[in-house]
């Protein structure tokens, strides 16, 4: 699965280290790291952190999309 | 019907973070003709901030940093691996390195930047040489580091450079960095916070040598075997990273008629392109990196800047004026807005800290890298703010920035209280460049070296 946090409007409350710690960590006192493609397996500790963020900058793709992205036409 | 603002057929050129978000945009926006996003790289859009970070320090894979994508992307046309070579305005065309031509009615331009390379060529191509900007080029440096060189050495001190400085010590491995201008992050952020930049790079155990430039990067067996010096000293490393800045993507555009160049494409406050008589487009339009728009907040000044902020908010502008009715345009006028983590220290940015002339801190302590400072124009206005894990406090900056407000006095305890010269230096005097560059007024401006306010270089 893919996220993408927008560490512009990150505050770091840290809400979403505690509640999915394999996938969000801070650097320091306030600094997010991520990792932007996560197990499938972790979609609900994930969609969960996504709604606890108090400044709501997480976004978590939607597995419709993911699959849309799948069937992309190339070439 | 289907809002197309005239459009049956958009070709959004770039296949990065604004291109992404343009397209997703535009379908959420109600476009529902022939949209093909075109990108050099045959891999889809993915993000390049991590690459430099959690990437780095083997955390995650370099294939984690694909892009979320966070709209409806329905009969998105994707050609990748192919990069555009020109932009034919009469035929109304873009044409790619293969030859092959794509049709348009409007076109959004997203190529970005790319990373400025190490001048000599053979000692580029020295084994343990390398840059951060593709997804590529970040599996590669992680494999490097994965092999526990005994020494690193950085190449320019700006943002990337001092996240790379960062993930090697993170990883326990030695590391020189060697920066041209007199600070770490000075040409972004000013020396006085250059100078606190510094301490941090050192107390990390980073060995920071400023004043001093790279003269060669010498090999044995095609590997590298270390960097000489200005100072005459040498640096036995067995991986160099290049750090130098970003060029942008424009070459492609020779011959467009529009007004491309180093700088970046000239866009007017909706993200229209301007052609090189100065005359505002209607069919092409820039988003991203590449961009170099007149931001309705400093005095219509062009402003290019290499932030993601910058790439989705722009993108979102750029999409929405392009099939919009002509009455509802909306400027691109948001305050530039900027992050870096480094040393466990989480920098933010407000505004356009080039224009300032004076800093003043006011939250925090400088001396342990955990302060907030504002930057103030000659007239005394806040231009900019700056925050070493203050974060939370940019917001209230950044008001005041959209207020041009009268530069705040310290709230801090401790804090010197009065204001200081920001100690810009000229852009020409680092290896790392301004990640907010202003170029003036002129729509059609295109000389290399971008001049501070202030500071003329003319």
């Amino acid at each position: 699965m893919r996220v993408v946090v927008d560490l512009a409007v990150c505050q770091g409350y840290a809400q979403c280290a505690f509640l999915a710690p394999d996938a969000f960590r801070l650097s320091g006192p306030e600094g997010l790291m991520y990792d932007p493609g996560p197990d499938d397996e972790a979609r609900d500790r994930i969609q969960r952190a996504a709604a606890a963020c108090p400044v709501q900058a997480i976004s978590v793709e939607l597995p419709e999309a993911a699959a849309a992205a799948a069937g992309d036409s190339h070439g | 019907m289907a809002n197309t603002g005239g459009a049956e057929r958009i070709v959004i050129v770039g296949a990065s973070l604004a291109g992404l978000r343009a397209a997703e945009a535009l379908r959420q926006h109600g476009f529902s003709g022939t949209l093909t996003i075109i990108g050099e790289e045959d891999a889809p859009p993915y993000d390049r901030p991590p690459l430099s970070k959690q990437v780095l320090t083997g955390w995650i894979p370099a294939g984690h940093a694909e892009l979320a994508r966070l709209g409806p992307l329905d009969g998105v046309r994707w050609q990748l691996g192919t990069p555009a070579a020109g932009l034919d305005r009469d035929a109304k065309e873009v044409v790619l390195a293969d030859g092959s031509r794509v049709p348009y009615d409007k076109v959004l331009i997203a190529t970005g930047v790319r990373n400025r390379p190490w001048p000599q060529a053979d000692e580029a191509a020295l084994d343990g040489v390398c840059g951060v900007r593709t997804q590529a080029d970040a599996a590669r440096l992680a494999g490097l580091l994965d092999a526990g060189p005994r020494r690193v050495v950085v190449i320019g001190a700006g943002f990337t450079g001092s996240e790379i400085a960062s993930a090697c010590r993170h990883r326990g491995i030695d590391v020189t960095v060697v920066e041209r201008g007199e600070a770490p992050l000075a040409a972004a952020l000013g020396g006085v916070v250059g100078d606190i930049a510094a301490r941090l790079h050192r107390d990390n155990g980073v060995d920071l040598r400023c004043d001093v430039t790279v003269t060669g990067l010498h090999g044995s067996g095609g590997r590298l075997a270390g960097a000489a010096l200005s100072d005459g000293s040498e640096v036995p490393a067995e991986v160099a990273v290049i750090a130098l800045g970003a060029v942008r993507n424009t070459e492609w555009l020779a011959g467009s008629g529009l007004a491309a160049g180093p700088l970046g494409v000239s866009a007017d406050a909706g993200c229209r392109a301007i052609d090189v008589g100065g005359l505002v487009t209607d069919d092409v339009f820039v988003a991203g990196d590449v961009a170099r728009f007149a931001h309705a907040l400093f005095g219509y000044q062009y402003l290019a800047l290499e932030h993601w902020e910058n790439a989705v908010v722009g993108a979102r502008v750029a999409a929405h004026n392009m099939i919009c009715p002509t009455a509802r345009r909306r400027p691109h006028a948001c305050v530039p807005t900027f992050w870096s983590v480094q040393f466990d220290v989480n920098i933010k940015s407000a505004g356009v800290p080039a224009l300032a002339e004076e800093i003043i801190m006011t939250h925090g302590s400088p001396e342990d890298a955990s302060f907030a400072a504002a930057y103030g124009d000659a007239d005394g206005r806040i231009v900019a703010a700056v925050t070493f894990n203050h974060g939370r406090y940019l917001d209230y900056y950044r008001r005041l920035i959209e207020q041009a407000a009268p530069l705040p006095d310290p709230v801090g305890e401790g804090l010197p209280g009065k204001p200081e010269p920001a100690r810009f230096p000229h852009p020409a005097g680092s290896y790392h460049g301004p990640s907010v560059i202003v170029t003036g007024h002129s729509p059609t401006e295109m000389t290399a070296v971008a001049v501070p306010a202030g500071r003329s270089a003319r």
